[in-house]
């Protein structure tokens, strides 16, 4: 569904990602882990189309996505759920996600809004409580179920999330990894983007480790959990401390 | 000063304040989409009332209007087109000398082509000495057709903004750039949509205007310095206030020649655009934390 061969991309003299590899086969849960300023957000950020590819491809459904714009990734059903959940706080809840729906209406489907707005109701139905508030007055978990709801709305086959658990309580990030997880079942494709690596390899499929903009190395998500060098740097499980006993 | 001359100058004042709002109004949609002021807004009034009295000479009042505020709204899609859709990221600085500098060159091209006569529209209704006597005041039927276009077109403009496709996209593009790129919409788009929207009504406030004020190629640039202190007196980029706050001045500036002479009136304006700017630039209306979180 997603390839990704040779990727490299950063801001101005600055470059962030070095020849990164990776794939999304359809149906899988796949999670990128790393420290901050490893590169997670601006691999995102590039393949939504945020940020220009300097080199390097970004195929998604057979189609070179690389150096299209951002507006028109999202359009071919690649939805991005910004780090920070990024919603239009001024706005309401509902239009929010009418805006979300947006890429429906210029694929001409704009009947199937009702049907849309039903399905995030369903699945977040506390959105359905704050139908009218401004978007800016909900809770962070409120205002994430809200860029996650908003992304939905546009009927995407592959969802990337970006930080979905950051500054939540840890009950509702609880919340949101379940959502993920349903998601999936519902036949979604998920791109997760985490520092929560625990969490996240525990209901991934697959997993990349990010460092200073490279993949260092990959597999599945079982393999990672079990890997020394993950324990060691990313679930902070203390194996020095352990041998020594 | 009797009951009768206090409502005629609340009249005058109504008036006035209706077109500063007006122009404020145009400053606040493209602030609301970009974050500049486009210090060229003052043009756009002008060059809808004099095209309007060119196009009158072969067309009805009603065509000729209309024809003006569509070309008017051409013009400010090509000037963002062309002098601001491929900047990358501008500094705030350079959009304003890039504005200013649009805002001489229409002027020069306005003189050129239209000279230095003063023009006006011929009344709407009736002629420049009719009136219309309500209560005890004398009122000009152009006054009934300023106040009445504007407030239609603010009433049609939240329309347009709270439950139209593309008003809700722009009002998204102002809340968060990126955000809205992700929802699919073209940020650049909607810059261009906003010059337009903003020409267009600038350019029917100077239409409906002109029968009282006149039109001439340099007027553009007194309306621009009154709406831009209204629009900072209501709040940059909040149109109900900036209605308010247009109310306010007019009604300010008319009783002020009660107490000093005519030629002062714009001292009015001016002052109190240093003391908003000194003592709450956030406007009377905005709020003050949203404002410390904007770069200008």
């Amino acid at each position: 569904m997603l390839k990704i061969r040779n990727l490299e991309a950063g801001y101005g003299k600055l470059k962030v990602l070095r020849r990164v590899s990776m794939h999304v086969a359809p149906g899988e849960i796949v999670t990128i882990i790393g420290a901050n300023g490893a590169g997670k957000t601006t691999l995102l950020n590039t393949i939504s189309g945020l940020i220009r590819a300097r080199a390097g491809e970004i195929v998604f459904d057979g189609k070179e996505v690389g150096r299209m714009p951002a507006e028109k990734v999202v359009l071919l059903g690649c939805s991005l759920v910004p780090e920070g959940r990024q919603v239009f706080s001024s706005m309401t809840v509902k239009e929010n996600l009418i805006l979300g729906a947006y890429v429906q209406y210029r694929r001409n489907k704009k009947d199937l809004l009702p049907a849309g707005l039903a399905k995030v109701y369903g699945l977040f139905p506390v959105l359905k409580d704050r139908e009218r508030q401004l978007a800016g007055t909900l809770s962070g978990g409120e205002q994430q179920m809200l860029a996650i709801g908003r992304a939905l709305m546009g009927e995407p086959r592959l969802i990337m999330m970006d930080e979905p658990s950051m500054g939540l309580a840890p009950l509702i990030v609880k919340d949101i990894f379940a959502i993920v997880r349903r998601l999936r079942e519902e036949g979604n494709t998920v791109l997760l983007v985490e520092q929560n690596a625990k969490a996240a390899l525990r209901i991934a499929d697959r997993g990349y480790v990010i460092e200073t903009g490279r993949i260092i190395l990959q597999g599945t998500a079982e393999d990672m959990l079990a890997n020394k060098d993950v324990q060691r740097a990313y679930l902070g499980r203390d194996l020095d401390a352990e041998t020594m006993v | 000063m009797n009951v009768d001359l206090f409502f005629q100058y609340i009249v005058a004042g109504i008036t006035y304040g209706t077109i500063y709002a007006v122009v404020a109004i145009g400053f606040n949609i493209i602030y609301n989409a970009t974050g500049i002021i486009n210090f060229a807004q003052g043009e756009f009034v002008m060059l809808g009332g004099m095209t309007a009295v060119s196009l009158h000479r072969f067309l009805p009042l009603p065509s000729a209007v209309l024809a003006a505020v569509l070309i008017t709204m051409i013009v400010g899609a090509l000037i963002e087109v062309l002098f601001i859709r491929w900047l990358h990221k501008p500094s705030v600085l350079r959009m304003i000398i890039i504005t200013i500098g649009l805002s001489i060159l229409i002027r020069e091209i306005a003189l050129h082509i239209w000279g230095e006569g003063v023009k006006a529209l011929p009344y709407f209704t009736g002629t420049s000495v009719s009136s219309i006597k309500l209560g005890g005041v004398f009122v000009s039927p152009q006054v009934i057709w300023v106040v009445g276009i504007s407030a239609v077109m603010v009433a049609l403009l939240s329309f347009f903004f709270n439950y139209t496709i593309a008003g809700r996209q722009m009002r998204a593009c102002s809340a968060n750039r990126e955000a809205a790129r992700l929802c699919g919409i073209n940020a650049k788009n909607m810059v261009t949509l906003s010059f337009a929207l903003s020409a267009a009504i600038g350019a029917l406030g100077g239409c409906i205007v002109s029968p009282i004020t006149y039109v001439q190629y340099d007027s553009g640039t007194p309306l621009a310095i009154k709406g831009f202190t209204v629009a900072i007196l209501g709040g940059l980029g909040n149109s109900f206030a900036a209605v308010a706050a247009g109310l306010l001045l007019g009604i300010l500036e008319s009783f002020s020649i009660w107490v000093m002479p005519a030629a002062y009136k714009d001292v009015i304006a001016i002052s109190i655009l240093l003391v908003i700017l000194f003592v709450r630039p956030s406007g009377l209306f905005g709020s003050r934390e949203a404002a410390s979180m904007k770069e200008f």
